[in-house]
Protein backbone atom coordinates (compact mmCIF):
# COMPACT_ATOMS: atom_id res chain seq x y z
CA UNK A 1 0.00 0.00 0.00
CA UNK A 2 1.45 3.59 -0.80
CA UNK A 3 4.50 1.58 -2.12
CA UNK A 4 5.54 1.55 1.45
CA UNK A 5 8.30 -0.99 1.37
CA UNK A 6 8.92 -2.13 5.23
CA UNK A 7 12.19 -2.95 6.36
CA UNK A 8 13.31 -7.05 6.76
CA UNK A 9 13.81 -7.42 10.94
CA UNK A 10 17.31 -8.08 10.44
CA UNK A 11 17.65 -4.54 8.96
CA UNK A 12 16.35 -2.83 12.10
CA UNK A 13 18.23 -5.12 15.04
CA UNK A 14 21.59 -6.40 13.96
CA UNK A 15 24.54 -4.42 13.20
CA UNK A 16 27.52 -5.40 11.71
CA UNK A 17 30.98 -5.63 13.85
CA UNK A 18 33.20 -2.43 13.41
CA UNK A 19 36.61 -3.61 15.45
CA UNK A 20 37.30 -7.14 15.38
CA UNK A 21 35.03 -8.54 13.03
CA UNK A 22 34.40 -12.01 13.09
CA UNK A 23 36.01 -12.54 16.56
CA UNK A 24 34.66 -12.99 20.30
CA UNK A 25 35.57 -9.47 21.22
CA UNK A 26 33.31 -8.32 17.74
CA UNK A 27 32.31 -4.70 18.78
CA UNK A 28 29.17 -3.31 17.32
CA UNK A 29 27.28 -0.63 17.32
CA UNK A 30 25.64 -2.63 20.89
CA UNK A 31 28.62 -2.71 22.25
CA UNK A 32 29.44 0.97 22.09
CA UNK A 33 25.80 1.79 23.54
CA UNK A 34 26.49 0.04 26.36
CA UNK A 35 30.22 1.05 26.73
CA UNK A 36 28.35 4.68 27.14
CA UNK A 37 25.51 3.94 29.20
CA UNK A 38 28.31 2.35 31.44
CA UNK A 39 30.52 5.87 31.13
CA UNK A 40 28.31 8.49 30.92
CA UNK A 41 26.90 7.27 34.69
CA UNK A 42 30.08 7.46 35.54
CA UNK A 43 30.81 10.59 34.35
CA UNK A 44 28.43 12.38 35.38
CA UNK A 45 28.94 11.13 39.07
CA UNK A 46 32.50 11.91 38.87
CA UNK A 47 32.25 15.57 37.32
CA UNK A 48 29.81 16.36 39.97
CA UNK A 49 31.03 18.95 42.76
CA UNK A 50 29.80 18.38 46.27
CA UNK A 51 28.69 21.47 47.05
CA UNK A 52 26.27 21.91 49.91
CA UNK A 53 23.71 23.73 47.24
CA UNK A 54 23.45 21.86 44.16
CA UNK A 55 24.34 23.70 40.95
CA UNK A 56 24.13 22.35 37.12
CA UNK A 57 25.31 18.53 37.41
CA UNK A 58 25.09 18.00 41.09
CA UNK A 59 20.99 18.35 40.67
CA UNK A 60 21.60 15.12 38.35
CA UNK A 61 23.47 12.91 40.22
CA UNK A 62 21.56 14.20 43.16
CA UNK A 63 18.40 13.57 41.58
CA UNK A 64 18.92 10.47 40.53
CA UNK A 65 20.17 9.57 44.07
CA UNK A 66 17.19 10.71 45.80
CA UNK A 67 14.48 8.88 43.17
CA UNK A 68 16.16 5.84 43.75
CA UNK A 69 16.26 5.82 47.35
CA UNK A 70 12.36 7.35 47.82
CA UNK A 71 10.75 5.85 45.20
CA UNK A 72 12.43 2.81 44.74
CA UNK A 73 14.12 1.21 47.84
CA UNK A 74 11.65 2.92 50.60
CA UNK A 75 8.73 1.43 49.69
CA UNK A 76 10.08 -1.81 48.44
CA UNK A 77 12.76 -2.76 50.76
CA UNK A 78 12.28 -0.18 53.72
CA UNK A 79 14.84 1.42 55.59
CA UNK A 80 17.18 -1.70 55.91
CA UNK A 81 17.43 -1.81 52.01
CA UNK A 82 19.35 1.87 51.57
CA UNK A 83 22.84 -0.33 52.10
CA UNK A 84 21.57 -1.51 48.04
CA UNK A 85 21.47 2.08 47.25
CA UNK A 86 24.82 1.52 45.15
CA UNK A 87 23.47 -1.82 43.12
CA UNK A 88 20.33 -0.12 42.14
CA UNK A 89 21.25 3.33 41.09
CA UNK A 90 23.74 1.52 38.59
CA UNK A 91 21.31 -0.58 37.65
CA UNK A 92 18.55 1.86 37.15
CA UNK A 93 21.25 4.47 35.11
CA UNK A 94 22.77 1.73 33.12
CA UNK A 95 19.35 0.42 31.95
CA UNK A 96 17.90 3.95 31.53
CA UNK A 97 20.70 5.01 28.98
CA UNK A 98 20.46 2.39 27.28
CA UNK A 99 17.23 2.62 26.84
CA UNK A 100 17.46 6.49 26.02
CA UNK A 101 19.61 6.21 22.80
CA UNK A 102 16.70 4.94 21.36
CA UNK A 103 15.97 8.78 20.46
CA UNK A 104 18.95 10.50 20.35
CA UNK A 105 20.05 10.63 16.87
CA UNK A 106 23.00 8.95 15.03
CA UNK A 107 22.48 6.08 17.26
CA UNK A 108 18.76 5.44 16.99
CA UNK A 109 18.53 1.81 18.88
CA UNK A 110 18.26 1.18 22.53
CA UNK A 111 20.58 -1.57 23.85
CA UNK A 112 18.66 -3.26 25.70
CA UNK A 113 16.05 -4.32 22.56
CA UNK A 114 18.87 -6.96 21.70
CA UNK A 115 18.24 -9.68 24.30
CA UNK A 116 21.92 -9.81 25.73
CA UNK A 117 22.15 -6.71 27.61
CA UNK A 118 18.35 -7.99 29.40
CA UNK A 119 19.36 -10.95 30.06
CA UNK A 120 22.45 -10.55 31.48
CA UNK A 121 21.33 -8.17 33.93
CA UNK A 122 17.98 -10.86 34.85
CA UNK A 123 20.72 -13.28 35.11
CA UNK A 124 22.71 -11.11 37.70
CA UNK A 125 19.67 -9.95 39.72
CA UNK A 126 18.53 -13.67 40.20
CA UNK A 127 22.48 -13.80 41.68
CA UNK A 128 22.09 -11.06 44.07
CA UNK A 129 18.90 -12.02 45.24
CA UNK A 130 19.74 -15.91 45.48
CA UNK A 131 23.36 -14.94 47.46
CA UNK A 132 20.78 -11.70 49.89
CA UNK A 133 18.45 -14.45 51.01
CA UNK A 134 21.86 -17.24 51.95
CA UNK A 135 22.95 -14.72 53.55
CA UNK A 136 20.45 -13.56 55.62
CA UNK A 137 17.86 -16.02 55.91
CA UNK A 138 20.68 -19.30 55.61
CA UNK A 139 19.11 -22.93 54.23
CA UNK A 140 15.52 -21.91 55.82
CA UNK A 141 15.60 -19.10 52.79
CA UNK A 142 14.70 -22.14 50.35
CA UNK A 143 11.76 -23.52 52.36
CA UNK A 144 10.45 -19.97 53.12
CA UNK A 145 10.50 -19.45 49.81
CA UNK A 146 8.69 -22.56 48.67
CA UNK A 147 5.84 -23.00 51.73
CA UNK A 148 4.00 -20.09 52.22
CA UNK A 149 3.45 -20.39 56.60
CA UNK A 150 0.84 -22.59 57.40
CA UNK A 151 0.33 -24.67 53.77
CA UNK A 152 -0.79 -28.28 54.34
CA UNK A 153 1.70 -31.18 54.20
CA UNK A 154 -0.42 -32.73 52.19
CA UNK A 155 -0.27 -29.69 49.15
CA UNK A 156 3.46 -29.14 49.99
CA UNK A 157 5.31 -30.68 47.01
CA UNK A 158 2.91 -29.04 44.42
CA UNK A 159 3.14 -25.66 46.49
CA UNK A 160 6.85 -26.07 46.34
CA UNK A 161 7.21 -26.65 42.87
CA UNK A 162 5.66 -23.74 41.65
CA UNK A 163 7.02 -21.07 44.29
CA UNK A 164 10.25 -22.44 43.38
CA UNK A 165 9.94 -22.52 39.58
CA UNK A 166 7.75 -18.91 40.13
CA UNK A 167 10.68 -17.17 41.80
CA UNK A 168 13.98 -18.84 40.11
CA UNK A 169 12.64 -18.98 36.66
CA UNK A 170 9.73 -16.90 36.05
CA UNK A 171 11.29 -14.06 37.67
CA UNK A 172 14.45 -13.60 35.46
CA UNK A 173 12.83 -14.67 32.77
CA UNK A 174 9.62 -12.24 33.25
CA UNK A 175 12.41 -9.30 33.88
CA UNK A 176 14.62 -9.85 31.09
CA UNK A 177 11.30 -10.11 28.33
CA UNK A 178 9.84 -7.11 29.95
CA UNK A 179 12.39 -4.97 29.05
CA UNK A 180 13.49 -6.21 26.09
CA UNK A 181 9.97 -6.37 24.40
CA UNK A 182 8.89 -3.40 25.73
CA UNK A 183 12.86 -1.53 23.67
CA UNK A 184 11.93 -3.65 20.79
CA UNK A 185 8.29 -2.89 20.50
CA UNK A 186 8.90 0.97 20.78
CA UNK A 187 11.96 0.55 17.93
CA UNK A 188 9.88 -1.26 15.37
CA UNK A 189 6.74 1.47 16.32
CA UNK A 190 9.39 4.06 15.82
CA UNK A 191 10.51 2.87 12.55
CA UNK A 192 7.46 1.81 11.16
CA UNK A 193 6.16 5.50 11.51
CA UNK A 194 9.23 7.03 10.49
CA UNK A 195 8.99 4.83 7.08
CA UNK A 196 5.63 5.47 6.84
CA UNK A 197 6.48 9.10 6.91
CA UNK A 198 9.11 9.00 4.09
CA UNK A 199 6.89 6.95 2.00
CA UNK A 200 4.05 9.07 2.45
CA UNK A 201 6.17 12.36 1.74
CA UNK A 202 7.67 11.12 -1.31
CA UNK A 203 4.24 10.27 -3.70
CA UNK A 204 1.39 12.19 -4.35
CA UNK A 205 0.13 11.46 -0.88
CA UNK A 206 2.15 14.05 0.61
CA UNK A 207 -0.69 15.90 2.92
CA UNK A 208 -0.97 13.08 4.70
CA UNK A 209 2.40 13.81 6.32
CA UNK A 210 0.48 16.40 8.03
CA UNK A 211 -0.89 13.24 10.11
CA UNK A 212 2.22 10.61 10.22
CA UNK A 213 4.71 13.58 11.37
CA UNK A 214 2.99 14.54 14.17
CA UNK A 215 2.28 10.96 15.28
CA UNK A 216 6.13 10.24 14.87
CA UNK A 217 7.30 13.51 16.94
CA UNK A 218 4.18 12.42 19.95
CA UNK A 219 6.03 8.95 19.81
CA UNK A 220 9.03 10.05 20.29
CA UNK A 221 8.24 11.59 23.35
CA UNK A 222 6.29 8.73 24.78
CA UNK A 223 9.66 6.76 23.73
CA UNK A 224 11.36 8.77 26.16
CA UNK A 225 8.91 8.35 28.58
CA UNK A 226 9.04 4.25 28.40
CA UNK A 227 12.65 4.40 28.24
CA UNK A 228 12.32 6.00 32.18
CA UNK A 229 9.75 4.14 33.06
CA UNK A 230 11.32 0.61 31.79
CA UNK A 231 14.19 1.64 34.05
CA UNK A 232 12.66 2.28 36.87
CA UNK A 233 10.28 -0.58 36.53
CA UNK A 234 13.93 -2.45 36.51
CA UNK A 235 15.06 -1.37 39.07
CA UNK A 236 11.51 -1.46 41.62
CA UNK A 237 11.13 -5.43 40.97
CA UNK A 238 15.35 -6.03 41.01
CA UNK A 239 14.47 -3.70 45.00
CA UNK A 240 11.13 -6.25 45.64
CA UNK A 241 13.03 -8.94 44.58
CA UNK A 242 15.79 -8.41 47.69
CA UNK A 243 13.15 -7.22 49.75
CA UNK A 244 11.30 -10.87 49.39
CA UNK A 245 15.05 -12.57 49.59
CA UNK A 246 15.54 -10.25 53.22
CA UNK A 247 12.20 -11.28 54.64
CA UNK A 248 10.75 -13.93 53.01
CA UNK A 249 8.29 -15.08 55.14
CA UNK A 250 5.95 -12.35 54.21
CA UNK B 1 -14.96 -13.80 16.99
CA UNK B 2 -16.41 -14.59 13.16
CA UNK B 3 -14.16 -12.09 11.84
CA UNK B 4 -11.28 -13.90 13.59
CA UNK B 5 -12.70 -17.24 12.02
CA UNK B 6 -13.00 -16.28 8.72
CA UNK B 7 -9.17 -15.17 8.69
CA UNK B 8 -8.22 -18.27 10.45
CA UNK B 9 -10.38 -20.42 7.35
CA UNK B 10 -8.68 -17.79 4.53
CA UNK B 11 -5.38 -18.69 6.12
CA UNK B 12 -6.00 -22.34 6.26
CA UNK B 13 -7.50 -22.16 2.72
CA UNK B 14 -4.29 -20.49 1.39
CA UNK B 15 -2.12 -22.49 2.99
CA UNK B 16 -3.27 -25.55 1.78
CA UNK B 17 -3.85 -24.19 -1.77
CA UNK B 18 -0.96 -24.80 -4.85
CA UNK B 19 1.94 -22.33 -3.57
CA UNK B 20 5.43 -23.21 -2.82
CA UNK B 21 6.22 -24.55 1.07
CA UNK B 22 7.80 -21.02 2.24
CA UNK B 23 4.89 -19.12 1.28
CA UNK B 24 2.42 -21.29 3.03
CA UNK B 25 4.61 -21.12 6.24
CA UNK B 26 4.89 -17.41 5.63
CA UNK B 27 1.28 -17.30 5.52
CA UNK B 28 0.28 -19.29 8.10
CA UNK B 29 3.24 -17.03 10.41
CA UNK B 30 1.61 -13.86 9.53
CA UNK B 31 -2.42 -15.00 10.62
CA UNK B 32 -1.02 -17.04 13.50
CA UNK B 33 0.93 -14.19 14.53
CA UNK B 34 -1.52 -11.62 14.38
CA UNK B 35 -3.65 -13.43 16.32
CA UNK B 36 -1.32 -14.03 19.03
CA UNK B 37 -0.66 -10.54 19.66
CA UNK B 38 -4.14 -9.53 19.35
CA UNK B 39 -5.36 -12.10 21.53
CA UNK B 40 -2.46 -11.57 23.85
CA UNK B 41 -3.53 -8.10 24.48
CA UNK B 42 -6.69 -8.57 25.57
CA UNK B 43 -6.38 -9.70 28.57
CA UNK B 44 -3.78 -7.23 30.10
CA UNK B 45 -5.52 -4.30 28.50
CA UNK B 46 -8.86 -4.72 30.57
CA UNK B 47 -6.35 -5.13 33.75
CA UNK B 48 -4.37 -2.44 33.28
CA UNK B 49 -7.37 -0.77 32.95
CA UNK B 50 -8.81 -1.49 36.10
CA UNK B 51 -5.48 -1.34 37.98
CA UNK B 52 -4.98 2.16 37.09
CA UNK B 53 -8.67 3.24 37.10
CA UNK B 54 -8.51 1.65 40.69
CA UNK B 55 -5.26 3.05 41.50
CA UNK B 56 -6.31 6.61 40.53
CA UNK B 57 -9.35 6.59 42.31
CA UNK B 58 -7.46 5.24 45.62
CA UNK B 59 -5.27 8.71 45.20
CA UNK B 60 -8.12 10.87 44.91
CA UNK B 61 -9.89 9.42 48.11
CA UNK B 62 -6.85 9.70 50.29
CA UNK B 63 -3.94 11.98 48.24
CA UNK B 64 -1.84 11.83 51.16
CA UNK B 65 -0.83 8.01 50.20
CA UNK B 66 0.03 8.62 46.75
CA UNK B 67 3.51 7.99 46.48
CA UNK B 68 2.41 4.44 47.90
CA UNK B 69 -0.26 3.75 45.79
CA UNK B 70 1.93 5.32 42.55
CA UNK B 71 4.80 2.91 43.45
CA UNK B 72 2.72 -0.41 43.33
CA UNK B 73 0.61 0.44 40.45
CA UNK B 74 4.06 0.60 38.43
CA UNK B 75 4.37 -3.04 39.80
CA UNK B 76 0.97 -4.27 39.01
CA UNK B 77 1.62 -2.75 35.14
CA UNK B 78 4.79 -4.03 34.92
CA UNK B 79 3.15 -7.84 36.28
CA UNK B 80 0.36 -7.69 34.07
CA UNK B 81 2.16 -6.17 30.97
CA UNK B 82 4.33 -9.24 31.29
CA UNK B 83 2.20 -10.86 29.31
CA UNK B 84 1.06 -8.85 26.78
CA UNK B 85 5.11 -8.46 25.81
CA UNK B 86 5.33 -12.59 26.09
CA UNK B 87 2.61 -12.29 23.33
CA UNK B 88 4.55 -10.16 21.54
CA UNK B 89 7.49 -12.14 21.73
CA UNK B 90 5.55 -14.86 19.90
CA UNK B 91 4.16 -12.39 17.01
CA UNK B 92 8.00 -11.52 16.42
CA UNK B 93 9.22 -14.88 16.88
CA UNK B 94 6.16 -16.65 14.58
CA UNK B 95 6.49 -13.29 11.80
CA UNK B 96 10.00 -13.51 11.68
CA UNK B 97 12.02 -16.36 13.08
Amino acid sequence: MFGLEYPPIDNLVVWPDALFEGTILGFNKIALISLLAMLIPAAIFFFSKKDLVPRGLQNVAEGAVELVEKEVILPAIGPDGLRYLPLLLSVFLFVFFGNIFEVIPVFQMPANARMANPMFLALMVLVVFTFIGFKYNGAKFFTDIAWPPDVPVGLRPLVGFIELLSTFILRPFGLAVRLFANMLAGHILLVTFGVLCIAVASGWLFPLLALTFPMLVLLTGFEIFVSFLQAFVFALLTAVYIGLSLHPAH
Amino acid sequence: MSVLATIAAEAVELAQSELPAADQKGIAGAAGAGMAYGLAAIGPGIGIGYLVGQAVQAMARQPESAGTVRTNMFLGIAFTEALALIGFVVFILLKFA
